[in-house]
């Protein structure tokens, strides 16, 4: 079940260079364990040492911030698409 | 400047435009020698420079003078005794950013800085996701500094503040979506853009020009931190950078140490942190903003935790006001002071109101409140609600029956 995830500036070294990558998962939380199977080091970038979602960290489920879904636990279905995006700030 | 210095775990970065650790996402801030910076800036230096934001340039984040903005910031402070009588506490004090140069909010000392330091960084195009004043100062301080802009906005913006951008020959790109949705997409730009996003990739050197209201605050006071400050909340970025000025000229010993809380201002159709306030917690859950303050609505503020750390470590509270007491914080700050604020000032009056009612800011103290933005740019929120002129023929007898009908209505 491909999913695409869209890798941030700041990651792309993990992923060499690689700025869109496919992954197969059915939850935000195994998508991310998928990440870290195959790009070792990705894991405790996104996620603090209790699990949790990094609080600067904003991931997305076609464009939905998964804190209005079901955080890790958000659902995956062929052809969605994640993005990881830094918190910023400023209006 | 010394360095980029990750909040989160304090890895250093080179002074480029990265706003990110790359480690853990946390916010890049500047950071500074203190030691230098106190012997230059003095007290007697400070006044005999220019009445600008600018006469602090040492703690702002440019190496070179700066070129984009020498006339910004240096606003009123209005001793307000008509409006502290109306709210029922000893000193009220207004910071009145309403009537910043050159688009009348405090958006352009961030600008100001941003764009100087864009400029030493040589890029030729500047950008920003914005709620409408943003975009106004990147527009207009662009346009003097011969730089393109590329502005992004909530689509259904209020048309004042569109108009606003558009007049200065900005690329103006309307989002169909929330600011935090128009915040996401930019994050995604600037990544593959190589232009200079004032509150994406030049994030750490733009949030510090919020620190001059600060400044100015204190040397406006009489060099005197304030009892008690009040701030409105979108991203929370101002609060904590306030703060952050208030400490800086303590630490240079341009000011004496004193109790100072600071208080955080939002509507309650977008009151993240403010909610997270009062119930006592350090994290915020995000919201999707239903507000009439729109330059306030962001519903995932990226500093939401600082500025409740901020308010925490000075004991300060914070609140939240209904569109109507918005309105009602307008018309009294415009009634008793004849300042006209936007929708944001609104919240700051109200919220100061209420937290002046509970005992929050006591009755015998001073406040500090910061009014950001013009209300000239918000004229749809109050339109309806503040009367309408009443009209009558060009003849005096008209008049005279107009008035004689008041009289028996006062009488």
């Amino acid at each position: 079940m491909p999913i695409k995830v869209r890798i941030p500036t700041p990651l792309r070294k993990l992923t060499n260079n690689e700025e869109l990558v496919e992954v197969s998962a059915a939850t935000i939380g195994e998508a991310i364990a998928e990440l870290q199977n195959r790009y070792p080091g990705i894991q405790e970038r996104l996620v603090d040492e209790k699990g949790e979602v990094r609080r600067f960290v904003n991931v997305y489920v076609n464009e939905e911030d998964i804190r209005f879904l079901k955080n890790q636990q958000t659902p995956l279905k062929d052809g969605d698409e994640i993005s990881i995006i830094p918190a910023i700030a400023g209006g | 400047m010394k360095a980029l210095k990750c909040r989160e775990c304090g890895r250093e970065y080179p002074l480029t435009a990265t706003h990110v650790c790359e480690f853990d996402f946390g916010p890049l801030e500047v950071a500074y020698d203190y030691d230098g910076i106190k012997r230059s800036l003095t007290k007697a230096a400070i006044l005999s420079r220019p009445q600008s934001m600018w006469r602090y340039r040492e703690l702002l984040p440019v190496v070179n003078d700066p070129t984009v903005g020498l006339e910004v910031g240096f606003t009123p402070m209005i001793k307000s005794d008509r409006l502290a009588k109306k709210l029922g506490i000893r000193e009220v004090w207004v910071k009145n950013d309403a009537v910043n140069y050159p688009t009348l909010s405090f958006k352009d000392r961030v600008v100001s800085v941003a764009l100087s330091r864009a400029r030493e960084l040589g890029f030729d195009t500047v950008a920003c996701a914005s709620t409408g004043n943003l975009a106004n100062s990147v527009a207009a301080n662009a346009a003097s500094a011969g730089l393109k802009a590329y502005v992004f906005i909530p689509s259904d913006l209020e048309p004042g503040k569109i108009v606003n951008s558009l007049i200065y020959g900005a690329h103006v790109i309307g989002i169909k979506g929330h600011y935090d949705e128009v915040n996401r997409l930019c994050a995604e730009i600037a990544g593959k853009f190589g232009w200079a996003f004032v509150n994406v990739n030049m994030l750490p050197y733009y949030a510090e020009g919020s620190k001059s209201l600060g400044y100015e605050i204190i040397e406006q006071l009489g060099w005197r931190v304030p009892q008690h400050t009040v701030v409105p909340m979108a991203s929370g970025s101002l609060l904590t950078k306030i703060h952050k000025g208030y400490q800086e000229l303590i630490k240079l010993g341009l000011a004496r140490e004193t109790e100072c809380r600071i208080h955080g201002a939002q509507a309650t159709g977008c009151s993240p942190i403010s909610v997270a306030q009062k119930a006592g917690l350090d994290f915020f859950k995000p919201v999707k903003p239903d507000t009439i303050a729109k330059s306030l609505a962001i519903g995932t503020p990226a500093d939401g935790f600082y500025a409740l750390r901020v308010m925490k470590d000075t004991a300060g509270a914070a609140d939240d006001v209904s569109d109507d007491k918005i309105r009602e914080g307008m018309s009294l700050l415009a009634e008793t002071e004849g300042i006209f604020t936007e929708t944001a000032g609104g919240v700051t009056v109200g919220v100061a109101k209420k937290l002046i009612a509970s005992g929050k800011i006591p009755a015998n103290d001073s406040v500090v409140l910061c009014i950001t933005g013009n209300g000239l740019k918000t004229i749809d929120a109050v339109n309806g609600h503040v009367g309408k002129p009443r009209e009558i023929k060009p003849s005096l007898r008209e008049f005279e029956a107009m008035m004689a009908n008041e009289e028996e209505v006062a009488a």
